[in-house]
C-alpha cells in the first residue's frame, strides 16, 4: 500500500516537472516579445539600449536552461515571480482571484444539479414517454448553444428588460447570478443525458432486481441501490469535466467583467505578460490533478468493491 | 473496456457499402456548400454602405444590416466558410496527425508506446479549452493561428482512441494469423488494423465537430480568431453586442446560425454512433 502511494506521488511529481517544462518552452517558442509590452514600444519611444537593459535585467539574455533552472528554483520556493504589468507576485494574484473563479464554479454547478438531477431522473424513469422526449430535446438544443450567446441573451433579459440583476462585474451575489445560469444552463444539457443513461444502466443491473424481489420499497430501490450505483460513472465524467468547466468559465468571465482567473489570463495573454502566463499553467495542471487523485478516493468511499479491488492490486 | 462486437468488426466494411452513400453524399454537400458560399451570398459580404446601416429585417436585406451597413445575410452565407470550413480542416488535420501516430506508437509498442502514452496522458490533463486559449493567444489573433491552435489540442484524442483500438485489435487471431504468413507490418496495419478504427473515429469526429465549431466562435468571440471585417459568426456576435436596442437581429441570427450548425452535427453524431454502435467511448 505506502509502496504504491510512493509511486502516484513519484508518478505525481514527475508529471508536474513535465508540466514545468512544457509551460516553460511553450512560451520561449512563441512570437512576441515582453520586453516590447513592457516598455509599449509601440507607443513610446525606446532605444536599443534600454531595450537590452531591460531583457538584462530581467534575465532574458542568459541561456535557457539556465533561465528554467533559476525559473524552477523559485518555483520550489513558491515563488512564481511577478506580474510583468502589474509588479505584484503572481501568487498573491492569483490567490485574489480563484475565490472568485471558485464561486462561479460552484453557483454553476448549483444551477446544474437543479436542474440536470430531477430532470435527468425523470426522464430516466419516464422513459420514451413525452417528458423524457421533452428533455432529451430540450439537452440536445441546449448543448449545441454557445455559452457565450446564452449570456448575451440573459443580461439582455434580466439586466436590460427586467431590470432585476446587475449585468456585469462583481461585488454582491446578485453580481453572481448571471453568470451561474449561464455557465450551469449549458453545463446540465450535457449532464441530463448523463444522468439518465447512467440511471437506465444502473436499474437493469441484477443487484436492483433481486433488491425489488425482496420487497424493498422502489422509492429505497431507486436512492440506495440504483442511484448510489451510477454515482460512480457520473463521478468520472464530471472529473474529466472540470477542466472544460474551468475553461468555459474564460468566456463567461470575459463576457461578465467578472474578475476571475479567467479573465485575468485573457488580460495577461493580451498583454504578453509571461510570468502570469506561465503560473497559470501550472496551476491549472495542479489544481486538476488533485481533483483528479481526489475523484479517485472518493470512488472507495461510494463503492466499496473498488477499495477491495485497489487493496488486492497495490 | 469496450467488449467489440459483430458489429464493430463490421464497421470498418461498412463504408464500402452502398449504404452508406447517404452520408457521403451530405458531406459532398456541405462541402459544395462551403466551396459555393460567396457566389449564394446576395451582396457582397465585405461592401460598407453606411447609409444602410443597422437596418432591420426586410424586403431588400433578408436578414437586415450590420453596424457598417453591410448586407446579414451575405455576412452570415461568407460566414459557413470561415467557421464550418475551418473547423472541417481542424478535424481533418486532428485526424491526419493523430490517427497514424496512434496505430503507429500501439502497433510498435515497447518503450516508444509508454513514453508516447504518458505524453498523450499529460497532454490530456490540461483542459483543451484552455490550452486552445493560451496558444492561440500566444500565436497571436487571426485564423491560421486559432486553427493550429486547435489542431494542436485536437489530434490528442484523436491519437488516443487509435492508440486504443490498435491495442484491442492486435490481440486477436487474425492479426496473428497475417503476421504468421507473412504479411508485411506495414499492410497489417493499413489492410486490416485502420479499417476497424475509422468507425470510431467517424463518431468521434462527428461529435467532435460541434465541440470544435463552439470554441471557434468563443474564441473568436474574445477576439483571438479572424479579423475585421473577416466575416465569422462569433466575431459578428461581437460587433452586434453593442447595438442589440437598435438592432437586435444582430445578435439573434448569428448565435442562431451557429446553434443551427451544431444541432445538425451533434445530430449527426448521434446518428453515427447509433449506428456504429459505440457507446462507451472508455480506452485502454
Amino acid at each position: 500500500m505506502l509502496r504504491s502511494i510512493g509511486k502516484k506521488l513519484l508518478e505525481l511529481l514527475l508529471f508536474f516537472l513535465l508540466m514545468s517544462v512544457v509551460s516553460f518552452c511553450l512560451l520561449k517558442l512563441v512570437p512576441g516579445d515582453p520586453v516590447r509590452s513592457i516598455l509599449r514600444v509601440d507607443d513610446v519611444a525606446v532605444s536599443n539600449e534600454q531595450l537590452e537593459a531591460m531583457r538584462d535585467q530581467l534575465g532574458l539574455n542568459k541561456p535557457l536552461i539556465v533561465q528554467y533552472g533559476i525559473w524552477l528554483k523559485q518555483l520550489v520556493q513558491l515563488d512564481l515571480g511577478h506580474s510583468l504589468i502589474t509588479h505584484r507576485s503572481v501568487f498573491t494574484e492569483f490567490a485574489g482571484k480563484l475565490p472568485y473563479t471558485l464561486s462561479l464554479t460552484g453557483g454553476s454547478l448549483i444551477v446544474m444539479l437543479l436542474i440536470a438531477m430531477p430532470l435527468g431522473t425523470l426522464s430516466a424513469l419516464y422513459r420514451d414517454r413525452w417528458i423524457d422526449r421533452l428533455s432529451r430535446t430540450i439537452s440536445l438544443i441546449g448543448s449545441s448553444l454557445p455559452s457565450f450567446w446564452l449570456g448575451l441573451l440573459l443580461i439582455q433579459l434580466f439586466a436590460v428588460r427586467l431590470r432585476m440583476l446587475p449585468p456585469m462585474g462583481e461585488g454582491s451575489i446578485l453580481h453572481l447570478i448571471l453568470p451561474s445560469l449561464t455557465l450551469g444552463l449549458a453545463m446540465s444539457a450535457v449532464y441530463v443525458r448523463l444522468i439518465r443513461s447512467s440511471l437506465i444502466e444502473s436499474a437493469s443491473q441484477d443487484f436492483v432486481a433481486s433488491a425489488r424481489a425482496r420487497g424493498l420499497h422502489p422509492a429505497r430501490v431507486f436512492l440506495f441501490h440504483t442511484f448510489r450505483h451510477s454515482l460512480v460513472p457520473l463521478i468520472t465524467v464530471f472529473s474529466g469535466s472540470m477542466g472544460s468547466l474551468l475553461g468555459g468559465t474564460v468566456v463567461i468571465e470575459v463576457l461578465f467583467a467578472y474578475p476571475g482567473i479567467g479573465k485575468w489570463i485573457v488580460d495577461a495573454i493580451a498583454a504578453r505578460d509571461y510570468p502570469v502566463i506561465q503560473g497559470y499553467i501550472l496551476f491549472m495542471s495542479v489544481f486538476i490533478v488533485s481533483i483528479n487523485v481526489l475523484v479517485e478516493m472518493s470512488y472507495r468511499w461510494i463503492n466499496p468493491e473498488i477499495a477491495s479491488k485497489g487493496k488486492e492490486i497495490g | 473496456m469496450r467488449i467489440i462486437t459483430k458489429h464493430d468488426l463490421q464497421a470498418g466494411r461498412k463504408l464500402q457499402r452502398p449504404a452508406s452513400v447517404a452520408p457521403i453524399l451530405l458531406a459532398m454537400s456541405v462541402l459544395a456548400l462551403i466551396m459555393a458560399a460567396p457566389a449564394l451570398a446576395p451582396y457582397d459580404p465585405y461592401n460598407v454602405a453606411i447609409g444602410e446601416r443597422l437596418k432591420a429585417p426586410g424586403a431588400g436585406h433578408w436578414l437586415g444590416t450590420d453596424h457598417l451597413g453591410r448586407d446579414l445575410l451575405s455576412r452570415i452565407i461568407s460566414g459557413i466558410r470561415t467557421t464550418l470550413g475551418t473547423s472541417l480542416l481542424i478535424l481533418a488535420c486532428s485526424m491526419l496527425i493523430g490517427v497514424p501516430l496512434g496505430l503507429l506508437s500501439g502497433y510498435l509498442g515497447g518503450l516508444c508506446d509508454r513514453v508516447f502514452k504518458r505524453a498523450v496522458d499529460a497532454f490530456m490533463t490540461l483542459p483543451d479549452y484552455i490550452f486552445a486559449i493560451v496558444l492561440s493567444g500566444l500565436l497571436g489573433p487571426g485564423l491560421i493561428n486559432l486553427l493550429s491552435a486547435v489542431i494542436a489540442v485536437k489530434w490528442v484524442s484523436y491519437a488516443r482512441l487509435a492508440r486504443s483500438i490498435v491495442l484491442l485489435e492486435k490481440q486477436k487471431e487474425y492479426i496473428a494469423l497475417a503476421t504468421l504468413s507473412g504479411v508485411s507490418p506495414h499492410r497489417i496495419v493499413i489492410k486490416h488494423i485502420l479499417p476497424h478504427t475509422w468507425g470510431n473515429v467517424l463518431v468521434l469526429a462527428a461529435l467532435d465537430l460541434g465541440k470544435i465549431i463552439l470554441m471557434i466562435a468563443s474564441l473568436s468571440y474574445i477576439g483571438l480568431g479572424p479579423q475585421p471585417p473577416a466575416a465569422e459568426w462569433g466575431s459578428m456576435l461581437n460587433e452586434g453586442r453593442l447595438y442589440y436596442h437598435t438592432a437586435p437581429h444582430l445578435m439573434l441570427v448569428p448565435g442562431l446560425a451557429i446553434m443551427l450548425t451544431v444541432l445538425l452535427a451533434n445530430i449527426a453524431g448521434d446518428r453515427l454512433r447509433d449506428k456504429y454502435d459505440v457507446r462507451n467511448k472508455e480506452r485502454a
